[in-house]
């Protein structure tokens, strides 16, 4: 087997050395009969050629995104990645580390966290970030444990513009800590005024949890929101699953949010069926020794010269185990890293364009859908995603718009699957990568799918 | 001969200033077009002040990783047989794979029917564990293993909440990961604290007397953190179950025993398992992982969505709570579903090895474990007597008088080219030192690191504690100052301001 180095007569070697006469030997702890004599019933080794063809085998059965005109968002969006950034993950030096224990030789690793955290602070507009979450829908679920540890109480009211699977995480979380989850699931026509959440807030409310944009794509102020909650003593954590997002609106810090977290896999990340993805979490320098997970801090060596090192770490399951922050042990290490790249690839003016282009060619989308005949978008504001109001069913017509080879949006009825009231909303999201020719195409083959 | 160079740099290792130290207003390492100028539909707020983002170019993006990259350590540079890791070698094939864009370029919100090659491939994925573990069930969404153990807790805490049982002590092994008693927490479980016998495992008899009607289960680790085999598991398993409770196995250390126990065997109902451990896929400096976790047939109605199911001629995608009956998921742990790009560096390297190779592989773990411990017992003081598992645990009674701890030998094996071992950890053992060389490693690279070893407490037992205490010398930094960066933490980059 080509990654087995040890040859018969080094096996033979080192049983002499231990003083054992067979392998098997070594695993004398193990009871009776539960110690197998033969392989399991699985396919025997393959050379590498046949494990590739297998694989592209599975790959062929599939529609890459990219190969036809594709909309689809919904929390995770298709842009273009630098190949600048695969070359740097890909390097064994990044690949093949681990959690940088030590940091005389992970300063690599170290001060690119070190980065990556300013960076996630930076487009926020937070004072701190940690070394990352594993997605966002975990980020947010945190988030909320995070307020009910700094407030000291027990319930959280999430928005009705908060995508579902960010929902339903944060339940679960929440369901075995005697954490109150209030709040319903929202509507693409009608969006909750900072009064109406304000009305759910009460003195054990812990934390307001909203998205911006939201799960429909709209786009709030929470300023005000911000204040009721203050005035309350809860916190206000805005999630966010579209990160290149905060290059072209104001960002949740200027808002006074306590929280912000949310999906990072925009950034230099590419869709892998949804994972693995990189969750982001920043907060105020107030609440940094509440915070979950990693974080890397800046210090000085033996010599005097600055370096990095993993900090703060008496927040964390291997110092506190039981009354730990998180149960958390790794980040999300290389797609951090992904992140960080492309992010320095992008800088101030490549950001804040990528932003503008994807504005743009979403306001292109929804001019076009809406001289469609029994379609039109519903939102007033959006970025890169808007909902679209179909005279059908919109999981049917996604079936009819394949058939064209068109991906054209995800259907609410996916992400709300008991809400009835929803099955003629299509969720449309539009990126950098799509051309004039792929909105087009939407536009036409939604115009024959609705005839 | 030791001078100062006026950059900083010295030959090879050079100095690198952070991004936003080097960034110039106007620069960029991305070429994309000139917006229109479309009147913005952003609801009025518009961006109106500077992100704070440095401007490089692109060659300048290329060498500040690459010598960032140049500081670190990985597997691919060197021996690292940091214990309870196990940093095996990450195959090349699975990167290659992974990339494939029929696989990599897959939005997770596709219809079912685009994606029949992804759900086909998360199957097979599950298939192999569940052969490999003999388990009737597997979820394979946890994102990493401390999800995993999320993961299966709350499968127990649902299967008790469904039995109408409020059973909420949870007990755990003192030498349990830390992830253990932090999750039972995160369930709503007290923990009860199991000491261990003088041999490393679990005390039997201390086991049995705190049973009671109010234990919801054990969360036990087998191979155990002290890389020994729990010989009395099926004893335990018995017992938890006879008094109600369940068996979380915490699956860490699968990879000694892949292909030879089946934990099926061993009465387990809940066990994850981390990909990037026994299956290869890379650590990437702290993730991300991939933690899927098997169950019995007990537990399986808990698993939480979304999973896979065939379905006719093609497979489909669960993603709702009471779509199928008998099935009662205590709820979703992850956006979308689960770590696929994990999955197929998993399958690739499970196909390579195939059955046959996945039993060598973990007999060969724990061959080269048993033959370092072999080279380094009569001179290191060996925590627990007999054969180890796929690591060998010492404690620091060898240096007793030296004047030298654990940590320092870290630091001076550092300057030696290797990734030391895991330092201080599990922590029933004074100073560990636990080393995990994994089946990837020639018998010469550890005879080479014993050598080093021993040559290392040879300077020690002279009385060169001095030495000791000042390494590691060799390195891009020397020691760092961690009090100092806890006490006044610099978290983030800012602008000197004037």
């Amino acid at each position: 087997m080509r990654y087995l180095p040890l040859t018969r007569a080094d096996r033979a070697a080192m049983l002499d050395t231990i003083g054992a006469s067979s392998v098997d030997e070594l695993y004398c702890d193990v009871p009776d009969g539960a110690l197998l004599d033969a392989p399991v019933d699985l396919p025997s080794h393959l050379g590498e050629m046949q494990v590739e063809r297998d694989m592209m085998a599975l790959a062929a059965k599939n529609m890459g995104a990219s190969s036809v005109p594709s909309f689809l968002g919904a929390g995770a969006y298709r842009h273009h990645v630098p190949a600048t950034v695969d070359y740097v993950i890909q390097r064994g030096e990044f690949l093949t580390a681990y959690t940088p224990y030590q940091p005389e030789i992970a300063q690599g690793t170290l001060q690119y966290l070190f980065e990556f955290q300013t960076q996630v602070a930076s487009i926020t507009g937070m004072d701190v970030a940690n070394a990352s979450m594993w997605d966002g829908a975990t980020s947010c679920a945190e988030a909320v444990l995070m307020a009910c540890r700094a407030t000291r109480r027990k319930k959280a009211v999430l928005s009705g513009g908060l995508h579902p699977h960010y929902r339903e995480v944060t339940e679960t979380y929440c369901q075995y800590s005697d954490t109150e989850v209030a709040g319903r699931d929202g509507h693409p026509e009608h969006q909750a005024t900072a009064e109406e959440l304000n009305d759910l807030i009460d003195d054990q409310t812990a934390c307001v949890v909203v998205q911006y944009p939201d799960v429909f794509g709209r786009i709030q102020d929470h300023t005000q929101l911000a204040d009721l909650c203050h005035a309350k003593g809860a916190l206000l954590v805005v999630v966010f699953t579209e990160a290149v997002a905060f290059g072209a609106v104001k960002s949740p810090g200027s808002f006074g949010a306590d929280i912000v977290c949310g999906e990072g896999q925009s950034i230099g990340n590419a869709l892998n069926y949804g994972g693995p993805y990189v969750g982001l979490f920043a907060t105020t320098q107030k609440l940094v020794r509440q915070m979950p997970g990693r974080l890397c801090g800046e210090t000085v060596d033996q010599d005097g010269k600055r370096g990095f090192v993993l900090t703060l770490s008496t927040r964390e399951q291997h110092i506190r185990r039981e009354k730990a922050t998180s149960n958390i042990c790794t980040n999300s290490g290389l797609c951090s890293l992904a992140f960080t790249v492309h992010m320095s690839l992008l800088g101030e003016d490549g950001y804040r364009r990528l932003a503008t282009l994807n504005h743009e060619n979403a306001c292109k989308a929804a001019d076009a859908i809406d001289t469609v005949g029994g379609a039109s978008v519903v939102n007033d504001s959006f970025f890169n995603e808007f909902t679209v109001k179909l005279s059908k069913p919109a999981a049917e017509v996604v079936e009819a718009l394949v058939a064209k080879d068109v991906l054209g949006g995800v259907p609410l009825s996916r992400l709300y699957p008991n809400r009835s009231d929803l099955d003629n909303y299509l969720l449309v999201a539009v990126t950098e990568t799509n051309t004039d020719e792929d909105i087009a195409a939407l536009a036409s083959a939604l115009k024959e799918a609705l005839a | 001969m030791t001078f100062t160079t006026h950059t900083g740099n010295r030959g090879l290792v050079l100095e690198e200033k952070l991004i936003f130290e080097q960034g110039q207003p106007g620069r960029t390492g991305v070429d994309l077009p000139e917006p229109k100028g479309t009147k913005s539909r952003l609801g009025g707020l518009d961006r109106d002040s500077d992100v704070g983002l440095p401007g490089l170019s692109e060659p300048q993006v290329v060498r500040h990783f690459t010598r960032l990259s140049q500081k670190n350590y990985g597997i691919d540079a060197g021996f690292f047989p940091l214990g309870s890791c196990t940093m095996k070698h990450n195959p090349r094939l699975n990167e290659k794979v992974a990339r494939l864009p029929g696989l990599a370029d897959l939005h997770p919100m596709q219809p079912e029917s685009t994606v029949q090659g992804a759900l086909e491939l998360i199957d097979q994925c599950a298939h192999w564990l569940l052969v490999l573990t003999g388990m009737p069930a597997v979820s394979m969404s946890p994102a990493a293993g401390a999800q995993g153990e999320l993961c299966g807790m709350m499968a127990i805490r649902a299967a008790l909440d469904a039995r109408g049982e409020n059973r909420r002590r949870v007990l755990v092994p003192e030498s349990a990961h830390g992830t253990n008693p932090a999750t039972a927490a995160a369930c709503g479980f007290t923990v009860d604290s199991i000491p261990a016998t003088e041999d490393g495992r679990v005390d039997l008899a201390a086991f049995e007397a705190k049973l009671g009607d109010d234990v919801a289960g054990i969360m036990l680790t087998n191979p155990n953190t002290c890389g020994l085999f729990e010989r009395d598991v099926r004893k335990i398993a018995d017992l938890v179950h006879e008094a109600g409770g369940y068996f979380y196995c915490d699956g860490a250390n699968f990879n000694a025993i892949v292909g030879r126990v089946r934990p099926a065997d061993l009465g387990i109902d809940a066990m994850h398992i981390n990909l990037h451990k026994t299956f290869s896929t890379p650590h990437g400096g702290g993730g991300p992982g991939s933690g899927p976790v098997v169950f019995s047939e007990a537990l399986a109605p808990f698993a939480p969505i979304p999973y896979v199911v065939k379905k006719g001629d093609g497979f489909h995608l669960v993603e709702t709570a009471d779509e199928e009956d008998g099935m009662k998921p205590f709820g979703r742990l992850k956006g979308f579903h689960g770590q696929m790009g994990m999955f197929i560096r998993a399958l690739t390297y499970m196909k390579s090895h195939g059955a046959d190779g996945l039993r060598q592989a973990s007999g060969d773990a724990v061959l080269n474990a048993n033959y370092l411990l072999a080279r380094l017992k009569d001179k290191l003081s060996v925590a627990f007597p007999g054969y180890c598992m796929h690591e060998a645990l010492f404690d620091d009674g060898f240096l007793k008088d030296t004047g030298v701890s654990t940590l320092d030998l870290a630091k001076a094996i550092i300057d030696e080219g290797f990734h030391p071992m895991t330092m201080y950890f599990p922590l029933v053992v004074h100073g560990a030192l636990l080393i995990e060389p994994t089946e990837t490693e020639t018998k010469e690279s550890i005879d080479q690191f014993c050598d080093a070893i021993l040559s290392l407490v040879a300077k020690a037992e002279s009385g060169d504690a001095e030495f000791f205490k000042n390494a590691p010398y060799l390195t891009p930094r020397r020691r760092l100052d961690e009090t100092a960066a806890a006490r006044k933490p610099v978290l983030r980059w800012k602008p000197e301001t004037a």
